[in-house]
């Protein structure tokens, strides 16, 4: 039986380059996440033994950005769930670096801080948030890391932009902006805590 | 950074500040887990070489591997085939052909590492060699500096003790001085290495005079393993004059640290009491050598090999 071609990968259509989202979208993507999220953790932790008073879940949410620009996009997301629900959520950050499994193929880099709330993750739901979903490599490396952390009820994963091309089956659970790209392009996600300024890019380019 | 730890010298401020901040996030990174290991290393191999007896720096080593799942393998000059003659060169060979990633080697001749680095493939840290250097303890050394007053930059150090047999006096001042803290040493004239005067630090013989203007105060031991001639009339004259004891650390300015390499002699360079205060960081010492550890092997083995 013939098989169909499969297409070309290169030249994908891709993205135009230039500007995917500006300040005023990064700000409208998160708040809808925030609103998502607020959703789903009551749906999430249904049946569950919820602490008394707690009929929104959200105690049970603990927010865990993969650094760089993952940890300051979770702060931002507990602060609107705290703007649209008056309820604070737990905040974390979990460096995947030690986890990777290119680091033979790439010199070595820095390490980035590993916090956890207090009362740890286990038993909790934990979201993931990252700023750009490619390889979904990232992701399996924060899994490994949380495995090693503890035991969390379940895991899910929010991502400002995914780009495609995954080379894992991973997928995001909440995610701002669907982008089609090629893989000769880049997306670059600027964060006005890491940057100076909020927005995301299209630029064509193997250059990191 | 470079491919071996032979020296202090090898780490310039930017590499030594890098081991430090990288040895501060993995602490964090495992303080509180119940499963103190990481997948960073896995499949690399990591020898420990030690042709000198050694407690805490091979455990601390191995620990140190072992937390980031290499495989480490033990050898000890005794019981080996060392002690049928095998010469540094041909245990290196073996070694080689085995495929280690790293080799730790502590050995009673200065020099040892250097040639041993030329020898093999994989990254050689020294962890000491003979009365040369211990990069390694300088690392954890200044680590334990930064982590209790918070910074390094013009902080007052004074070694104080036997300096010419001591290769943990000589990596902390080349280390502390590239870090920027401003380093004292205080020992019998004896007791000091020919040329000592070109050394990035201050020399003293008053130890009352220096220590009301340190931030830290490391103790050394006396090596009386390494000495082959009298260098102090009695052990009872060196503690007087040279040894820390509760009445001169109370000369110190508040929060100052005491710290001390160990194995220590109490009573004689250093007080029980002095040692057990709240100011002693020899047991903080220990446990940050894990980390600092951690962090060596992590930035020398953990990338693409070069």
């Amino acid at each position: 039986m013939a098989r169909t071609p499969e297409p070309a990968r290169s030249p994908s259509p891709g993205s135009a380059p230039g500007t995917l989202l500006t300040g005023a979208d990064v700000a409208r993507v998160i708040d809808r996440i925030a609103h998502q999220l607020i959703e789903r953790a009551a749906s999430v932790t249904a049946g569950r033994d919820a602490p008394a008073g707690d009929a929104t879940g959200l105690s049970s949410l603990v927010l865990v950005g993969i650094p760089t620009r993952g940890a300051p996009l979770a702060r931002r997301l507990a602060a609107r769930i705290e703007a649209f629900s008056g309820i604070t959520v737990d905040v974390g950050t979990v460096d995947i670096t030690l986890y990777r499994d290119d680091l033979r193929l790439r010199g070595v880099r820095a390490l980035e801080s590993t916090v956890l709330p207090d009362g740890g993750i286990d038993d909790r739901l934990v979201v993931l948030v990252d700023d750009v979903l490619f390889s979904g490599r990232s992701v399996r490396a924060a899994l490994d890391a949380l495995r090693d952390l503890g035991r969390p009820h379940s895991v899910q994963l929010a991502v400002l932009v995914d780009r495609g091309h995954r080379e894992l089956p991973i997928r995001a659970d909440y995610v701002g902006k669907n982008v089609p790209t090629s893989r000769s392009q880049q997306v670059r996600v600027h964060l006005a805590e890491t940057d100076g300024v909020d927005e995301v890019l299209v630029t064509e380019g193997e250059s990191q | 950074m470079k491919r071996h730890l032979l020296e202090a010298a090898d780490l310039d401020r930017d590499d030594a500040t890098l081991v430090l901040d990288t040895a501060a996030q993995i602490e964090q990174a495992l303080a509180g887990r119940e499963v103190k290991k990481l997948p960073t290393l896995r499949g690399r191999t990591v020898v420990n070489l030690f042709y000198e007896d050694s407690t805490r720096t091979r455990i601390s080593f191995e620990l140190a591997a072992k937390r980031l799942s290499a495989d480490v393998i033990n050898f000890s000059a005794k019981g080996s085939s060392v002690s049928k003659g095998e010469s540094l060169k041909d245990t290196a060979l073996t070694l080689e052909a085995m495929g280690a990633d790293g080799v730790v080697v502590r050995h009673s001749a200065s020099g040892a590492p250097h040639r041993l680095a030329n020898w093999v493939r994989g990254s050689v840290v020294n962890a000491g060699d003979g009365t040369h250097e211990h990069p390694t303890q300088a690392l954890l050394d200044a680590y334990t500096i930064r982590h209790r007053l918070g910074r390094l930059d013009g902080v007052r150090v004074t070694i104080v003790g036997d300096v010419l047999h001591s290769r943990v006096a000589r990596s902390n001042v080349v280390l502390l001085q590239t870090l920027g803290a401003e380093v004292t040493l205080v020992a019998p004239p004896t007791l000091l290495p020919v040329g000592v005067g070109s050394w990035p630090a201050e020399v003293g013989y008053d130890l009352d005079a220096v220590l009301p203007k340190s931030d830290v105060v490391m103790m050394l031991r006396v090596q009386g393993e390494r000495m082959n001639a009298s260098f102090f009339p009695s052990a009872r004259e060196y503690s007087r004059r040279y040894g820390l004891d509760a009445r001169r650390m109370a000369a110190l300015p508040d929060d100052a640290i005491v710290m001390h390499p160990g194995p220590m002699n109490r009573g004689m360079e250093i007080a029980a009491e002095v040692a057990d205060s709240v100011r002693s960081t020899i047991v903080e010492q220990v446990a940050n050598g894990v980390s600092v550890r951690m962090a060596v092997l992590y930035l020398l083995l953990g990338g693409a090999a070069q």
